[in-house]
């Protein structure tokens, strides 16, 4: 695995403020009445999404629940066709039909977001099937919630995969709760990768593997430690992995938030994977400041061309609504 | 070819091991396909046949039988996923409802599922209330997927190898008193019989009987002892309940004007609910006498099996029914 260079690491910089300014915006969006349902920002997670898909080759596979913008974007999906999708425009990545929770590429091998909790991990599963059942060099990254590891279809899936072989690497997305539910009110195990210990150990060392957990706020570990666990669900099978890390905003629009304190989310905001990425740079390279305050420009241009874009784009129309119910 | 007489288990069997000889992205998956031959003797012999790749044996975990199949289909397989018996399919209610039938529609048709189901229903073996459902009428409520209801080897045949080679998710039942039901199936190996047809099984112009699967049977008998007082029944084997085919209904309808509709779903809410519904709607000017049902009744199945008969339908409720809408 070679260490990322420069421009690399500019480019997660330029995706981590793009997910930040494209989810502030949607906000407003949402508070204007123009993006309906719920909507679950990435706000905090940025480095999580950003480090994990970054380490995917082409060839492999995504799939995520409904906290999805932020993998959409650092998967490559169209910033325009993404907002479009916000606010159920027939240009939308899902033709309007899907809307916030229910992003997909099937193209850029982003297999969706699933409003379901732990709904898409058996699919992620069948996806990695179809790799090993056709003997192609794929991997598929699976990312849940905290709360997605207590749901039936966790267990299930793991142990398919486990028992499978499958090449899936299950990556947990750990941001302590699951809406008001902190892990430790609604988990056994605290430490999630353990349960991955459940399903490991088979014969001849088949099965599981307990992954690391990874500081989900530096999108350098997090690059480092999917990369790894890539290589070992190509090689030897499925392996689960913990990303810690941080939703600083409500679980969805119009969150209470009576489950935390402000202290709390003072704290972590402080510490934001942002931040502390533009730190890092402005330390290794020298006068890089101007280049990430002209990518800062950049972004909020691209993100106010992709409102515009949505605005003036048609709504889904009659025939839409009842299309693609069956293959005809 | 001449039509060899089989049952419909070795109907089944011979679709699905055709269909596998000819597609090798069609594979099975599910509790004790493999190994010990299928639980209905379905798949005896396939593992030594087609090897472990393509004829996979799975925990019980029904939840992740039906969602990685889904997803192996979205990736690009046919798989033929087994549910042992209907009963277990309310576990996997989300995987086949929310994940397998709405996938394509709600992505905007970007992905295809072509998806079987396979599994067994029906009471009437003395197996309690929680082994004794025909509960298939509900999953036809949902737009996204078929459901096949064969009741003869015939169907059984050409719906299933029609099943594998369509591109949408089809809940494929088979009735497990049913399946060494015998009659004629043409050895041709590009059998297959339309999706959404229903078929006139026995023609008479007095009573139009419409029904399927086990109630076919009731049906059968119905009109043999009817026959002999005179009153000649029409009876109309729906086959699929999504898509349903009511043409050959109304056309019946319009010649007898009478109609009573039987299956051995419960009362509430059944098919027959939905069937006469839908004669009011369109045949209301044809319409001699209330449409009556025959269902089981409306209780959970018990153990006894003087109780189990009494619960069920029969040759003789029908025999009443038929003999009430002609003001007998
Ligand atoms: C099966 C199911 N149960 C309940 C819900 C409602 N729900 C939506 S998100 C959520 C919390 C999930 O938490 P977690 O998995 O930690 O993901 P996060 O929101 O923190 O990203 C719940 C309970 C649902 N969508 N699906
Ligand atoms: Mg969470």
């Amino acid at each position: 695995m070679a260490a990322p260079n420069k421009e690399t690491l500019l480019d997660w910089y330029r995706q981590m403020v793009l997910i930040r300014r494209f989810e502030e915006r949607c906000a407003e969006l949402y508070q204007q009445g123009l993006i309906g349902g719920f909507l679950h920002l990435y706000i905090g997670q940025e480095a999580t999404g950003v480090g994990a898909v970054a380490a995917l080759r082409e060839q492999d596979h995504v799939i995520t629940a409904y906290r999805d913008h932020g993998i959409a974007l650092a998967r490559g999906l169209d910033v325009n066709a993404l907002m479009a999708e916000m606010l159920g425009k027939a240009t939308g990545v899902s033709g309007g039909k899907g809307g916030s929770m229910h992003l997909a590429n099937r193209d850029l091998r982003f297999w969706g977001g699933y409003g379901i909790v732990g709904g898409h991990l058996p699919l992620a599963a069948g996806i990695a099937l179809k790799a090993k059942y056709n003997e192609e060099d794929e991997v598929v990254l699976c990312l849940m919630g905290d709360g997605a590891t207590n749901i039936g279809y966790f267990h299930e899936s793991l142990n398919l995969s486990a028992v499978w072989e499958l090449p899936v690497v299950w990556l947990v997305e750990n941001n302590q709760y699951g809406m008001g539910t902190s892990v430790a009110r609604a988990s056994g195990a605290t430490e999630i990768v353990q349960k991955a210990m459940a399903y490991c150990c088979g014969p001849d060392g088949r099965g599981m593997a307990v992954g690391p957990r990874l500081d989900g706020m530096d999108v350098i570990a997090m690059y480092d430690g999917i990369s790894e666990a890539i290589e070992h669900a190509r090689t030897k099978g499925p392996i689960l992995v913990e990303s810690l890390t941080y939703r600083l905003e409500g679980h969805s629009m119009g969150d209470p938030q009576r489950y935390r304190t402000k202290e709390e989310v003072e704290e972590f905001s402080a510490a934001g994977p942002i931040g502390r990425f533009r730190n890092h740079l402005i330390e290794k390279y020298k006068n890089i400041g101007s280049r990430l305050d002209s990518i800062d420009q950049e972004v909020l241009d691209e993100v106010e061309a992709a409102v515009e874009f949505a605005q003036n784009s048609p709504d889904p129309t009659f025939e839409d609504l009842t299309s693609h119910v069956y293959v005809d | 070819m001449a039509d060899t007489p089989i049952t419909i288990r070795e109907a089944l069997s011979a679709a699905l091991r055709e269909e596998m000889r000819r597609d090798e992205r069609v594979f099975i998956m599910g509790e004790e396909v493999g190994v010990w031959g299928g639980t209905y003797a379905v798949t005896r012999g396939f593992l030594d046949e087609f090897g472990e790749k393509r004829v996979r044996d799975t925990p019980i975990a029904e939840m992740v039988i039906a969602g990685a199949a889904t997803g192996a289909a979205m990736a690009g397989l046919r798989p033929v996923a087994e549910i042992m018996t209907i009963n277990f399919a309310f576990l996997a209610l989300d995987a086949i409802i929310n994940h397998a039938a709405k996938v394509r529609y709600m992505f905007n048709g970007q992905f295809t599922v072509p998806l079987v189901v396979r599994t067994t229903t029906g009471g009437g073996k003395q197996l309690g209330a929680t082994h004794s459902h025909a509960p298939e009428v509900i999953f036809a409520h949902f737009p996204g997927l078929y459901v096949a209801v064969p009741g003869t080897a015939y169907d059984a045949k050409g719906m299933l190898k029609a099943a594998i080679r369509d591109d949408n998710p089809v809940l494929f039942v088979e009735h497990s008193t049913m399946l060494q039901r015998r009659s004629p199936v043409p050895d041709d190996l590009d059998f297959t019989l339309p999706i959404g047809k229903s078929d006139v099984k026995r023609q008479g112009d007095d009573v139009t009987i419409v029904t399927y699967q086990k109630g076919l049977e009731w049906s059968m008998a119905a009109a043999e002892q009817l026959a002999k007082e005179g009153i000649e029944v029409e009876i109309i084997d729906l086959r699929w309940l999504r898509p349903l085919d009511l043409e050959p209904v109304f056309e019946s309808f319009k010649k007898t004007n009478r109609c009573v509709i039987v299956e051995e779903s419960l009362p509430h809410f059944n098919v027959g609910a939905e069937i006469s519904a839908q004669l009011q709607e369109h045949m209301f000017d044809y319409m001699d006498a209330p449409i009556k049902r025959v269902s089981a009744m409306d209780i959970p199945l018990p153990y006894s099996r003087e109780l189990e008969l009494m619960a069920l339908p029969s040759a003789d409720k029908v025999v009443a029914a038929v003999k009430e809408v002609l003001g007998g």
